[in-house]
């Protein structure tokens, strides 16, 4: 028996096979990054060594520069009001997305059986808005609304709406596909399904996501806000304009706090609630 | 037969009185009274109070919604409807797209390498706690900084160009990343790196014969998932940061040449990339896997 | 009086798939049922064409005077009201209460808008208690169905079915992920249900010994096709090594 089974499966040698098969992808892999990365290099006329150099250069110029004084310390007042204005920018935009993504992703998920057709066109619909950037968005809005704070509530509303609609529909297709099998067999309506079975079972990963999404927008908006001149982006963008890096540092470091005050918030939330 | 049990009032246990909770009213209770359900009922009611207190503290400055709406409509159906090229050729635009993409590229690469050793350092189940603390506090600070400012901060340190926005996209990147890494190696099962530490391997052996292996096909979805993020963040730097690309093209289409049609035909270009990126990740992770 | 009657029924999934080939079989009021078969063989559909879970392809199915094949929408949610469904994975809505569980037996019975407010009257929450108490659960009613375990989660799940007041239970492999004992405790729940209360129940099961232990009748199901169905007293070894296509001495089970 062990004679035939060592005869049958001659070990050392399919041992080394395996090594020299991890081995050889290992130098595909590796190869292609490296070309890949060159190639990269070359398009975006990156050099290298003046990219490693840069760092400690801004370092330095980082801690000269970029450090709030006296002067910057005036400006707070102003700075908080805009910090406010971007939090809850994030928050009303993320939750506004987030209702209409729910009701959008039943019609989505598999688990509640509406036609498939509708579910399919759904999907599209989201992967359409998520998939067209936020920059894009505001460009367009832009041009009716002006530099006005719904540019920015709509361009990152959009974005919101597609991104959740997505993490929507796998969250219920993967939390409640039993319970809502359950609920059907009693005799339930669609509605009394949703209610009674999907919205129980995954509140908290929706609340998980809406979380981490006001967190992101928080960055996103500072982008946008650069563009359409709302909200800290446009603050920053402000003071980076008339070099005015100290009061510009100021903004960073707010800006640094309220994210990490969010996200610190959002995960006692998650222990809570998970 | 079974209506009998049912139907009508059965007799009751005194047992089964006394475990009913009720109400002030008199009503028996039928929710579990939970800390969660406490806390999700607080956290929903906190953020739509927020976002009604947000609505009344906006300024709109004198905008005429309704209008601005039908006009948006407008445009769209024009932007999405009669896509043309007038200001950029296609092998143009083709160009910006593959620099982009490059910058989203470079930025990956670099992040992932540092993350990897920065994970190493920062996973609870193989780092020192006290470095792992330290480290993990210092991405935290890191990820908090909007990527946008990254790339304007290093713009003035070391002037326009895509050494700016590379070094920028990669702070975000690493710290990110150092995340998803040290968690995907969290997740690993604690008795295969005692049972190396028990035979005797060393760090690095069990670095890498158990804790790579074992966590990679998380490390490169996550990867890609970053890679789908970078350019993106590579998009919008070059229309908000000046940093080219097809982001800047956008930015001139939709703010300097006011063409709809020229943004049109850019976003479609962009969507069909971002999901000719989406598939190929899928496939590649699929391999992995 | 057969209370449940399926005519040549076949089921393709996909228009590939051959899950039931020319299935008939009925079922009389009171009666116990146990369908076994090897994994694949067709039995979880079986069930779930009976409340509509699935479409029957081909064939016809009554059950209590319906026709269920040419059920409308208003028709099936009267099929599964007097149905009641029990899960091999329980299919609880985890993060609700005990008694909330339960008491969604009722929503068939109501209107839409107070199942979705979760609105029940006292008399139906005083029900769900007496059921509770009959398995044991009492108190377990405040507690949160993630909190429990196995055993107690198909106790649940049977309170809910009850909680019906259903003509038929349908238990699509109801101790499948059971220890022994907690197994044992719901089968005899079940049997208690089908005699006191003269439910007629159908089980999916894969364990030979616990349905000829359990139950008068069996079916017998291998690729779709039904090759016994009669006493288990004539169930033979032979019939049951042609069922799971295996000879003597590769089962686990103890058939004799």
């Amino acid at each position: 028996m062990l004679d035939e089974t060592m005869k049958k499966a001659p070990r050392p040698q399919n041992q080394t096979s395996v090594f020299v098969k991890r081995k050889r992808t290992f130098t595909i892999v590796f190869v292609s990054v490296f070309a890949l990365f060159t190639v990269s290099a070359v398009v975006t006329n990156y050099d290298v060594i003046k990219g490693f150099e840069s760092i400690p250069q801004s370092i330095v110029w980082i801690a000269k520069n970029f450090v709030p004084n006296a002067q910057a310390w005036e400006k707070l007042p102003k700075i908080l009001e805009k910090l406010i204005e971007t939090a809850l920018l994030s928050i009303a935009v993320t939750v506004c997305a987030a209702v209409c993504a729910f009701f959008f992703s039943l019609l989505g998920t598999r688990t509640t059986k509406v036609n498939p057709w509708i579910s399919r066109l759904v999907r599209i619909v989201a992967a359409f808005f998520r998939n067209v950037p936020d920059v894009v968005w505001a460009i367009l809005l832009l041009f009716s609304f002006g530099q006005n704070i719904l540019t920015g509530f709509f361009a990152l509303f959009f974005a919101t709406f597609g991104m959740l609609t997505r993490t929507f529909i796998e969250t219920i297709d993967e939390v409640s596909s039993s319970c809502v099998e359950a609920l059907h067999a009693t005799g339930a309506t669609p509605l009394q399904t949703v209610f009674q079975g999907i919205i129980p079972s995954s509140v908290p990963e929706i609340i998980s996501w809406v979380m981490y999404m006001i967190e992101t927008n928080i960055r996103s908006s500072t982008l946008i806000g650069i563009l359409t001149a709302t909200g800290i982006g446009a603050l920053f963008d402000l003071y980076y304009k008339r070099m005015d890096y100290s009061a510009a540092s100021l903004v960073v470091i707010l800006t640094v706090i309220l994210v990490i005050v969010i996200e610190i918030i959002s995960n006692q939330i998650r222990k809570v609630i998970m | 037969m079974s209506e009998l049990v049912l139907s009508g009032r059965a007799p009751v246990s005194q047992d089964v009185i006394e475990s009913m909770r009720r109400t002030r009213g008199g009503k028996i209770k039928i929710a579990a009274q939970s800390k969660s359900s406490l806390a999700i009922n607080l956290t929903i009611f906190i953020l739509l109070g927020l976002t009604i207190y947000a609505f009344l503290f906006f300024d709109y400055k004198s905008i005429n919604f309704a209008q601005a709406v039908v006009s948006t409509l407008d445009n769209a159906k024009i932007m999405f409807g009669t896509p043309k090229l007038s200001y950029n050729t296609i092998p143009g635009v083709l160009n910006a797209l593959w620099v982009t993409f490059s910058l989203g590229v470079l930025a990956t690469i670099y992040g992932a390498v540092i993350a990897v050793f920065g994970a190493l350092f920062c996973a609870k189940n193989i780092a020192n706690p006290k470095v792992a603390l330290a480290v993990k506090s210092f991405v935290a600070f890191i990820r908090a900084v909007p990527t946008i400012l990254w790339v304007l901060i290093f713009t003035v340190a070391a002037g326009l160009g895509s050494v700016a926005a590379v070094v920028g996209l990669t702070f975000h990147s690493a710290a990110f990343l150092i995340k998803a890494y040290s968690e995907s190696i969290e997740t690993m099962d604690d008795g295969t790196i005692e049972a190396l530490r028990a035979s005797g391997a060393s760090y690095w052996q069990i670095v890498f014969q158990a804790v790579l292996p074992a966590s990679i096909s998380y490390m490169v979805a996550w990867t890609f998932l970053r890679f789908e993020i970078n350019f993106a963040n590579a998009l919008a730097i070059g229309a908000a940061a000046g940093a080219g690309g097809i982001g800047y093209d956008l930015f001139m289409a939709g703010s300097f040449y006011f063409d709809l049609r020229e943004l049109g035909f850019l976003t479609f270009i962009i969507v069909a990339a971002v999901i000719a990126l989406e598939v190929a990740a899928t496939k590649i992770k699929a391999k992995v896997r | 009086m057969p209370i449940l009657e399926f005519r040549n029924v076949d089921k393709i999934y996909n228009k590939m798939t051959q899950a039931l080939t020319d299935v008939s079989f009925t079922v009389d009021e009171g009666e116990f049922v146990t369908i076994i078969g090897p994994s694949g063989s067709g039995k979880s559909t079986i069930l779930r064409c009976i409340n509509r879970l699935v479409d029957a392809t081909k064939g016809e199915i009554v059950f209590d005077g319906h026709n269920i094949n040419r059920a409308d929408k208003k028709e099936i949610r009267q099929i599964r009201k007097k149905t009641g469904m029990i899960f091999q994975h329980y299919n609880l809505v985890d993060r609700l209460s005990v008694i909330e569980n339960v008491l969604h037996g009722r929503l068939g019975h109501k209107s839409t808008i107070s199942g979705v407010a979760g609105h029940y009257s006292e008399r139906e929450k005083e029900n769900a208690f007496i059921i509770l108490e009959k398995l044991g659960l009492t108190e377990q009613a405040y507690k949160r169905c993630d909190e429990l375990s196995g055993g107690q989660k198909q106790r649940v799940g049977i309170a809910r079915s009850i909680m019906q007041e259903p003509r038929l239970i349908l238990c699509d492999e109801p101790i499948a992920s059971l220890d022994p004992s907690s197994s044992k405790i719901i089968m005899d729940h079940l049997s208690n249900i089908n005699q006191t209360m003269g439910i007629t129940c159908i089980l999916n099961l894969h364990q030979v010994d616990v349905a000829t232990k359990y139950s008068k009748r069996i079916i017998g199901l291998t690729q779709g096709r039904i090759v016994y169905d009669g006493p288990t007293e004539d169930l033979a070894k032979e019939t049951i090594y042609e069922i799971y296509q295996s000879s003597e001495g590769e089962l686990i089970t103890d058939v004799g």
